[in-house]
């Protein structure tokens, strides 16, 4: 029992969240990185896009399925925006870590406000807020 | 131009952006906005969601390795993500009314706020005695200093959530980390040590992020062409700016970056009043 305690104290689930942070951040810039090489092999040498007027991306790459329709064909740009998913993902994993290490600790405050934050991120991806 | 140019020229732009905001302390992903529409005329919503990327992968990386060391408050962060992450969404949606020039006049001021926070006196003070709140919240907490843990104690904690509020309605509005107000919440309002401030600000940034991230995405802000090289640049001149902090004392180089970031400020502004965004 005392060694279970130890293992779930508070600076182990820091230890944790800080390797699921790294963890994050280096497999969304490889996936970037890939997509960025087979990108430029495939479309280097056409000219720019006019990026100076705002059209917006299309719906393969605003939407999950978009984007996952996308990297089946190996289609380089679904692959860097997948990596850009990744990398949104990370922080938003990492809250959900936390709100399992509040809840294993049994901080039932931080366990309420852990999950107004996530509350808050889950509402602002699926509320509709496409404007 | 074509694109292998482009890119690569991002890239190494990316590269100095997230070297000159880790030596600063600004964060990378202010000092691509910049760079984005300035120099390479990209419009302000594409360099807003790049921008929001490049700041996630900085505040994600930097974070781990503070949480290591044991200096950032996870408890505080969390508590005050609740602000920064509501004035994110509010700031996200706000932006969709807002015309583009407004947007970069306050990216320039807030760009300038930002670079005197970084240059101004730090104060290393440890409260003894906290706010009631901060007990009943069990915000108050302990860091490793060369001379030892050292314990502190929170005050003001409604002043330091609602300064929290704008930093998040700003961070989603131009598409920062929005790291000095972060600090000004925590060091100017609730009297927490300098390095707590800083680290837990960090800590923060990438929730923040995320929050009107996922908004911007779904808009079609994040542009797969532009975010490949920010992204990959601001994480690769952080890197190299942690490293470069461990063996000079940039204090005379952040004097000199903060003027020279406080002219591209006024840049932005100038041109935001002429309506050439």
């Amino acid at each position: 029992m005392k060694l279970i305690r130890k293992l779930t104290g508070d600076r182990d689930i820091a230890l944790f969240v800080g390797q699921v942070l790294r963890t994050g951040v280096i497999s969304a810039s490889a996936i970037a990185f890939v997509g960025g090489v087979m990108y430029l092999s495939r479309h280097g040498a056409d000219s720019m896009p006019d990026y100076s007027t705002f059209t917006g991306e299309g719906k393969e790459y605003t939407t999950f399925s978009g984007i996952f329709r996308g990297l089946a064909t190996f289609k380089p740009s679904a692959v860097i925006q997948f990596g850009a998913l990744i990398l949104l993902a990370t922080p938003i994993l990492r809250v959900f870590f936390s709100l399992v290490g509040f809840a294993v600790e049994k901080d039932r405050l931080y366990v309420v406000i852990t999950l107004i934050v996530l509350g808050i991120i889950l509402f602002s991806m699926f509320g509709g807020l496409k404007v | 131009m074509n694109i292998l140019i482009f890119s690569l020229i991002l890239l190494a732009g990316a590269y100095v952006a997230g070297l000159l905001g880790s030596l600063t302390g600004l964060g990378g992903g202010v000092v691509v906005i910049p760079l984005l529409t300035l120099v390479f005329h990209v419009d302000i919503r594409y360099a807003i969601g790049a921008a929001l990327l490049a700041s996630i992968a900085n505040s994600s990386g930097a974070a781990s390795a503070y949480i290591k060391e044991g200096i950032t408050n996870v408890r505080l962060g969390m508590f005050l993500e609740i602000a920064t992450t509501l004035g994110a969404v509010g700031g996200a949606l706000i932006a969709v009314f807002t015309p583009t020039n407004t947007i970069a006049v306050l990216f320039g001021v807030v760009l300038i706020f930002s670079a005197l926070m970084t240059v101004r006196k730090k104060h290393e003070h440890a409260l003894q005695e906290g706010s009631r709140l901060s007990y009943v919240l069990k915000l108050n907490g302990s860091y490793p200093t060369p001379q030892g843990e050292v314990s502190y104690k929170l005050t003001n904690i409604g002043g330091g959530f609602s300064i929290m509020l704008l930093a998040g309605v700003l961070s989603g509005l131009l598409g920062i980390g929005s790291g000095a107000l972060k600090v000004l919440a925590m060091d100017g309002a609730m009297k927490i040590p300098f390095k707590v401030s800083t680290t837990t600000s960090n800590f923060m940034i990438g929730v923040t992020a995320a929050a009107s991230a996922v908004v911007y995405l779904q808009r079609g802000y994040i542009d797969p062409g532009i975010a490949f090289p920010v992204v990959l640049g601001v994480l690769g001149g952080a890197f190299t700016g942690a490293r470069l902090l461990t063996v000079l004392n940039p204090k005379t180089l952040r004097y000199i970056f903060c003027v020279a970031i406080s002219f591209v400020a006024l840049e932005m502004i100038y041109n935001g009043l002429h309506h050439q965004f």
